[in-house]
């Protein structure tokens, strides 16, 4: 039996049985307002009652001082099922997702074979689903084969349940595609979601061109990379009216590019990911390659404009860019090693200890971004916690810690940078939909305590 | 130097240990002068050269340098890409270890491949140059040479002219030459120069003449052809009017400068032949010289005690 399918023992589920999170806090990231009130969730459904306002068998979990804040959405990861299954399934990298406090997670499309047509599509939904973990909301590619040659079909595909259309992990370097998937998408109300990284300006680059690249003779990745695929898209976007995302946003100066795009109303929208926000290129030092990504880690000057854009809005989520690689694949010499860390399993303690800990970032923003941020990218249904609206929402403990360990790992792949290191903020029950997915080892129920000893 | 375990660079080599290096290097640079020219230091201990990268002038070397040291040598030559498609770089140097090697000698495609050895077997680790990144026994043998020359380092003048992106030579004569107090500048097309170079303590210019200005030493490297199929250069021709070293370029230069080249040479490119053969050069010294550094930074990773420059080493009986 695999970690994530020891993860799988609770039946609790407020279809069968009313659950009661006691003595909790509940956090409005939209306001910043938080409310002393017990959490009932009924049917799928929550309800905001007293403490102690509930029926005698409802199973009640003592959350004292713990956060309920609305469930986590991760809309960056790489699930790798079909064809890597050795670094991640579709099961894992959903029950890994859920450990981390998500309720839900968009996948890429850059599996063996690619998502880009629908009966791809629903083998994810279908796979997802037979997890009975985290929701999975497929994205499908936009070209063909990931060639960028040709369009996918869209509207088949949408209909068969993508939510968006990303070529993620390769750039679609033919502007004259990007304008037709734009233009074409837009008629679906549909976001294209833009990998900005131009192939040619790339090269074979591995690292961030800076100073460190050159002690280093690591070839070089210039910002420019990233910002004219960013400016390209804009003006797209401005020619289609189309919707456009642009994924893991690695350049402090492609800020001010969103902003401007932004103000002058054009549908255009960014994430950035722990790691751009977290970690700068003086870690290449060391050559090892867990920190070799796509965009690369860029330096302090990035980090501190990208969270800037975060607080201000003009990037609207925080998203994983989750990328398992087995350690055969990722412990290799750094220009060989494949791209990207994992994250979802680690992305809420590592932000909270790095940004909202140290007094960079309010709880609320964070909480916004990795919530109701990416879900309206994406235009998912989510909302604050409140009375009548879904129970999808994250308990989060905020002093509760963790040594970050690649053995206590759910998912199947260890590449992560904080390994070894405590984190703060841990998730210690995911629910979606009224179900329990996930609830850490210290969360229990007297009630349930009682009647397993019946 | 006794307790370090590996040379994968010079940039973390303290000027007392690159001194504790040139110096024990003179006393085997002596060894060389000799009828016979080996010594027992090294019998019984065993080095594997593993060479991903063709190198003719640096695999000869370190095998001549562990020959004359007594030590037996393993050579393993692969193309990086042949390599990559079967067994791992960590298995391949693990299995040798197995077999008790002491010393691994490694040239590799990839920056850093050396230091993923390192971290992984208990050999000693010698980078014999990885990717772009450095080259420290050439960066050594370099100096060594020079301070042959000239009788010093401090504050010297070197300019190193021509490819300083792709040049692990580049990095570790900048690193070390400025660790001994010389005064570096490096100089070549703004397309063949690495973003931000001045941090590491040199000066660049374009400007040939400019670079040679009363310099001591003209370190030139090698212009690969590739890079003018990645739109680096236009053309070598271009290259040869207006960055290749030439005796005119050279007046610039003090009278006695020193003209070093790592090798080998596009004669006509970035050395003018009246360059390549004028008496000021000393790139055949650079050969002979490697030898004896490589022998001395092997004898020296093997924990023993650095010679003083007049040292005298016992040659081998028999």
């Amino acid at each position: 039996m695999e970690r994530w399918e020891a993860m799988r023992v609770t039946e609790w589920d407020s279809n069968r049985r009313v659950l009661v999170l006691s003595g909790v806090e509940v956090l409005n990231p939209e306001s910043g307002k938080k409310t002393r009130q017990d959490v009932m969730i009924k049917d799928g459904h929550v309800k905001l009652v007293a403490a102690g306002d509930h029926p005698d068998d409802a199973m009640v979990f003592d959350l004292t001082g713990k956060l309920v804040v609305p469930g986590l959405i991760d809309i960056h990861v790489h699930l790798r099922e079909p064809g890597d299954e050795d670094a991640e399934t579709i099961a894992s990298g959903t029950a890994a997702a859920a450990r981390g406090g998500f309720v839900a997670v968009a996948s890429m499309a850059n599996t063996k074979p690619p998502i880009d047509d629908p009966q791809s599509v629903r083998f994810v939904l279908e796979r997802a689903r037979q997890a009975g973990m985290c929701r999975v909301y497929p994205m499908a590619a936009v070209s063909q084969g990931l060639e960028g040659k040709h369009l996918t079909e869209m509207f088949d595909l949408a209909e068969a349940g993508a939510v968006a259309f990303s070529d993620d992990g390769k750039s679609i370097m033919d502007a004259n595609l990007m304008r037709r998937a734009l233009q074409y998408a837009s008629m679906l109300d549909k976001v294209i979601v833009t990998h900005a990284e131009d192939l040619n300006l790339k090269s074979e680059g591995v690292a961030h061109e800076g100073y460190m690249a050159t002690k280093l003779g690591l070839k070089p990745v210039p910002r420019a990379t990233e910002e004219v695929i960013v400016a390209r898209d804009i003006r797209l976007v401005e020619l289609t009216q189309g919707r456009l995302h642009v994924a893991h946003v690695s350049c402090g100066t492609s800020v001010p590019m969103l902003r401007e795009a932004q103000q002058r109303g054009l549908r255009v929208t960014g994430e950035v990911t722990p790691h751009h926000l977290l970690l700068n290129d003086s870690l290449l030092e060391s050559y090892d390659p867990c920190y070799k990504m796509a965009p690369p880690l860029r330096e302090d000057s990035d980090r501190e404009a990208l969270l800037e854009g975060l607080k201000e809005g003009v990037i609207q989520a925080i998203a994983t860019d989750h990328a398992p690689h087995t350690e055969i694949d990722k412990d290799a010499a750094f220009d060989e090693a494949p791209n990207g860390v994992v994250g979802v399993e680690t992305a809420f303690p590592a932000l909270y200890t790095g940004l909202v800990k140290t007094g960079k970032l309010d709880l609320a923003k964070l909480v916004y971004a990795m919530s109701l941020g990416p879900a309206r990218v994406l235009d998912l249904e989510h909302g604050p916690v409140r009375d009548g609206g879904a129970a999808d929402l994250t308990v989060l403990d905020l002093d509760g810690s963790w040594t970050v360990k690649a053995e206590e790992f759910v998912g199947r792949s260890a590449n992560c940078p904080w390994l070894g290191q405590t984190l703060f903020g841990v998730a210690v029950m995911t629910v979606a939909g009224g179900r329990v997915l996930y609830h850490h080892p210290s969360v229990g129920s007297t009630k349930a305590h009682r009647m397993l000893a019946r | 130097m006794n307790n370090r375990k590996d040379l994968l660079g010079l940039e973390d080599a303290t000027p007392e240990e690159l001194s504790a290096i040139l110096d024990t290097a003179e006393a085997f640079r002596g060894v060389l002068d000799r009828p016979i020219k080996k010594v027992p230091t090294l019998r019984g201990k065993t080095v594997a050269n593993l060479f991903y990268e063709p190198s003719t002038r640096t695999r000869f070397s370190f095998e001549l340098a562990e020959k004359r040291l007594s030590a037996d040598s393993l050579n393993f030559s692969a193309s990086t890409s042949s390599a990559v498609k079967g067994e791992s770089l960590k298995d391949t140097v693990r299995n040798i270890e197995a077999m008790g090697v002491d010393f691994v000698v490694i040239r590799h495609g990839a920056s850093g491949a050396p230091h993923h050895i390192a971290r992984n077997v208990n050999a000693s680790v010698i980078n014999a140059g990885d990717g772009q990144h450095e080259h420290p026994t050439q960066g050594l043998l370099d100096m060594f040479t020079m301070r042959r020359k000239i009788g010093r380092l401090q504050g010297i003048k070197v300019a190193i002219i021509g490819d300083i992106a792709h040049s692990r030579v580049a990095r570790s004569n900048i690193w070390g030459l400025i660790k001994m107090g010389a005064e570096v500048r490096v100089c070549g097309p703004s397309t063949l120069t690495p973003m931000d170079v001045e941090k590491m303590g040199v000066t660049w210019t374009w400007r040939v003449e400019e670079a040679l200005e009363g310099v001591d030493v003209v370190n030139i490297l090698r212009i690969q052809k590739e890079r003018q199929s990645a739109n680096l250069l236009p053309s070598l021709r271009e290259y040869s009017l207006y960055f290749g070293v030439t005796l005119e370029r050279l007046r610039r230069a003090s009278p006695d400068v020193v003209i070093m080249h790592p090798g080998p040479m596009n004669r006509g490119v970035e050395i003018a032949q009246e360059v390549a053969e004028d008496p000021r050069n000393v790139i055949l010294d650079q050969v002979t010289n490697g030898v004896a550094v490589r022998m001395a930074v092997l004898y020296l990773l093997n924990g023993n005690e650095p010679a003083s420059r007049e040292a005298e080493m016992a040659t081998v009986e028999g």
